[in-house]
């Protein structure tokens, strides 16, 4: 894998404008078409519009329009109480609910200084990672269904998704909206049969990664219609504010497992998969080999987990008024950095209530990487983003 | 990673005009910010980016806030003269009163950036910039032109609260269509009337559903006789 | 040779789809709602409200008014994220599930269209009294009002309880009877108080004492 690039020296130098869309002058008579991809649309991943202005079928101009699913979720939350929020919170990339939930204790937690037992930590890594696991499975899987494949591999990927939703239901009462992280530890804790079910599923989730990669990684039509396409460079990756698997895809070693080390990821040894190329082909095998790493970090999390309280012994349910103050906590979410700002006055209502949504902020680069290319790539190049209108709309 | 003191120190160094102030923030979280000038902030911003020790090249989140305007009720001590009579004859004497005034704290929009860098792997610096009141003055300067991921957040905070970003590419707005007025994270925004049905309202919903059936009565009422 | 990375897909999907006629793991659909699959013990969907069939007030009857563990504090109400409770308090008290006097809710109305299965609400009752049920098919014809809950619809018996949470059931009645026992033991300390205090008056007085008034 190649190293990070050292981008910022050349920053300073850089021409006005040069992290701006180039703009691409239509060839023939100029006549250009204008199409409207979505909000009813299969492959948007939601209902997101794409206004493509194409001439011919290349796409000259591209802008992406969102706001359909926009349910005001800050609001909301100024509205009822810190806890009372962690369920809306689910609801943000419904896809991951776990990871969603723990950013937002992890920034309650920084506000108000609680710490979290040694068991929570353990449990929290461990359906992350899971999270993380099934999250990137169906990405992948949605992905090559755009390409064509008639929906195989995405119901071999939701088949081990089953099999790990399962299991948050044994634990938490429902596969999706878990509302399972507390401000201090985890709502519920795991029994030992569970344990023993995590793990017999852990074992079999190799298997399914060779599956998929035998399944698809040489396959020939992926790698031609993949290859080359959607290629997004490192320096504009990080003037964009581009986090996760995209980051990661364009060569940047950006990972804020490693560079925060919230909870405690620093005890686990694993590696962060990086790209070359920062094309299609590279972000559909950074998740492959990430799915790869969160199994390593699996066994080792399901070995080591101690006994103990899951809970912070002072923290209380109801009453809950932090010192007036603000804080900002961020973690390694699937789709990228989710960050949660919170203020508080010292009532029982935050203050200010902000997601920082990955997915909003990937798209920032949609029009760049989609400019030249033919309006059938655009499909493909925005699946690679992998984005989830719950949280790109809050 | 520097501090607070030692990032304000450093532009201030490296530009005598720049205006910063440090924010502290009572919270355990200990992320202190830097308040800047709007007429400075883009130099600052530059700065920041390209200076080799900082390297805050990452701009995560944009927030937008709203202060509203306050209304401060304190005792103030008055010296007035007035006529009093003394032994009989009228004088002009100087008195002291306590008054009870009430003052109106205007209040201002907020713009929130917190930078990181990917370079170094440091962060958080958080920056501020208010605007001058809510209603007529609601411009800041737009970064977007140093950090392209400040485009769709500013964006969002035009849409949401109302200030007007001067430079930025595409002001337009984000979530909400682009017909619509008002601002809906602000304050003192008033939702449209849509309470046709609220079975267990409380509150707030409560009372605008009473208000609704009673305006949808009315007419009807009217309308009857 | 080109091609091969299709064919080597194609031979995996082959094995999947002849391997689902001989081994069960790979045929994996439930033909619903022929077959059902039975919940998990940790299901939560809607909220009921639990009655205890023989409450202390009236150990005979199946009432489930009389047995309501709700005393209508209304602490759901508030903590409840998209304010679907809405409680209306009785003006009379009756026994509660540990013996207390209390009040009882006099309109108990969850709305379903609303709820969203958080379970924020059985956190925060400190009476036992509302908890999570596993029943979804509850689609209805009538948009207004069908999917309100009241609390004659909500009322379901702890036996129900004990089938659809067996563990929970259990340590929710442990904790329960603990209660009744702590309540007992303070009335039953009270009311030893109350005799001793009784019994006190009259035995100081030595009975050959008579009041200075009648012997003069």
């Amino acid at each position: 894998m190649s190293e990070s690039q050292s981008h910022s020296a050349t920053l300073a130098e850089r021409p006005e404008g040069w992290n701006r869309p180039a703009l691409i002058q239509p060839s023939g008579d100029g006549e250009l078409l204008e199409v409207a991809m979505g909000p009813h649309h299969p492959s948007t991943h939601g209902v997101f519009r794409m206004d493509v202005a194409l001439d011919g079928e290349r796409v000259i101009r591209l802008r992406p329009v969102f706001g359909y699913l926009h349910r005001n979720h800050e609001k909301i939350a100024e509205g009822i109480s810190y806890l009372a929020s962690m369920p809306y919170t689910d609801r943000l990339d419904y896809i991951c609910p776990i990871t969603n939930n723990w950013a937002y204790a992890l920034a309650v937690e920084k506000l108000t200084g609680q710490q979290v037992p040694e068991r929570a930590e353990y449990l929290r890594v461990i359906l992350g990672e899971l999270t993380r696991f099934q999250n990137h499975a169906s990405s992948i899987g949605f992905l090559i269904q755009e390409m064509g494949a008639s929906g195989t591999p995405l119901m071999y990927a939701f088949r081990e998704r089953e099999k790990i939703l399962d299991l948050f239901e044994k634990l938490t009462g429902a596969r999706m909206m878990v509302n399972y992280m507390r401000f201090g530890g985890c709502r519920v804790d795991a029994s030992p049969a569970w344990l023993d079910q995590t793990r017999k599923v852990v074992a079999g989730l190799p298997q399914f990664i060779d599956e998929f990669e035998q399944l698809l990684a040489t396959n020939e039509i992926l790698m031609a219609r993949t290859q080359g396409v959607g290629v997004l460079k490192a320096d504009l990756a990080v003037n964009a504010g581009v986090t996760g698997p995209m980051l990661r895809a364009s060569g940047v070693n950006y990972d804020i497992r490693k560079v925060d080390g919230y909870g405690i990821y620093n005890r686990f040894d694993f590696r962060v998969p990086l790209g070359d190329h920062g094309d299609v082909y590279d972000r559909f095998m950074i998740r492959l080999l990430e799915m790869r790493e969160s199994i390593k970090i699996l066994e080792q999390a399901l070995k080591d987990i101690p006994t103990g309280p899951i809970m912070d012994p002072k923290a209380k349910s109801r009453g809950f008024r932090p010192k007036p103050g603000e804080a900002y906590g961020r973690i390694e979410a699937p789709k990228g950095e989710l960050g949660f700002y919170l203020i508080s006055d010292g009532g029982p209502n935050p203050y200010r209530y902000r997601v920082r949504p990955p997915s909003l902020i990937n798209l920032t680069v949609l029009e760049d990487m989609c400019l030249g290319h033919d309006v059938a790539d655009v499909v493909l190049i925005f699946g690679s983003v992998d984005i989830v209108l719950g949280e790109v709309d809050r | 990673m520097k501090t607070v003191e030692e990032i304000k120190s450093a532009i201030e160094a490296a530009l005598p005009g720049a205006a910063v102030e440090i924010v502290p923030n009572p919270s355990v979280s200990g992320q202190h910010s830097l308040r800047l000038a709007p007429e400075s902030a883009l130099a600052v911003a530059k700065f920041l980016r390209d200076n080799s020790d900082l390297a805050l090249d990452y701009l995560s989140n944009v927030t937008g806030i709203d202060w509203p305007d306050k209304v401060i009720t304190e005792k103030v001590k008055v010296t007035r003269p007035s006529i009093q009579t003394v032994d009989g004859v009228e004088k002009t004497v100087e008195e002291t009163v306590e008054e009870t005034r009430k003052r109106l704290e205007p209040g201002s929009l907020e713009a929130v950036y917190h930078l990181y860098s990917v370079e170094k792997k440091h962060g958080p610096v958080i920056l501020r910039m208010r605007t001058i009141d809510r209603t007529e003055h609601v411009e800041l300067p737009s970064l977007t032109p140093i950090w392209r991921s400040a485009e769709f957040q500013e964006r969002e905070i035009f849409d949401l609260y109302g200030i007007v970003f001067t430079g930025h590419p595409d002001l337009r707005r984000l979530l909400m269509w682009a017909a619509f007025k008002d601002h809906p994270m602000r304050k003192d925004y008033i939702e449209p009337d849509d309470f046709e049905y609220e079975p267990t309202a409380h509150d707030e919903v409560l009372k605008r559903a009473q208000e609704h059936q009673a305006a949808i009565a009315q007419p009807e009422a009217g309308a009857g006789q | 040779m080109l091609g091969e990375g299709i064919l080597k897909g194609m031979a995996e999907t082959a094995k999947n789809f002849f391997g689902s006629y001989v081994s069960a793991e790979r045929l994996t659909t439930v033909e619903y709602p022929e077959d059902r699959i039975a919940p998990y013990e940790a299901a939560r969907v809607f909220p009921f409200l639990v009655f205890d069939s023989k409450s202390p007030s009236n150990p005979d009857a199946a009432d489930w008014e009389a047995g309501l563990r709700c005393v209508a504090c209304q602490i759901c109400e508030k903590e409840c994220p998209p304010k679907c409770i809405f409680i209306e308090k009785s003006k009379d008290k009756k026994p509660d599930a540990v013996g207390k006097p209390q009040f009882y809710p006099a309109r108990f109305d969850i709305d379903i269209s609303v709820c969203m299965s958080c379970q924020i609400c059985v956190e925060v009752c400190p009476f036992e009294a509302i908890k999570m049920d596993t029943v979804f098919e509850l689609s209805t014809e009538d948009r207004f009002g069908g999917l309100l809950l009241d609390r004659k619809q909500l009322a379901k018996s702890n036996e129900y309880f004990h089938q659809i949470h067996p563990t929970e059931a259990a340590d929710v009645d442990d904790r329960l009877s603990e209660g009744r026992a702590k309540t007992e033991a303070k009335a039953t300390a009270g009311a030893i108080a109350a005799a001793i205090k009784g019994a006190e008056v009259p035995a100081p007085k030595p009975p050959a004492a008579k009041p200075t008034g009648a012997e003069s």
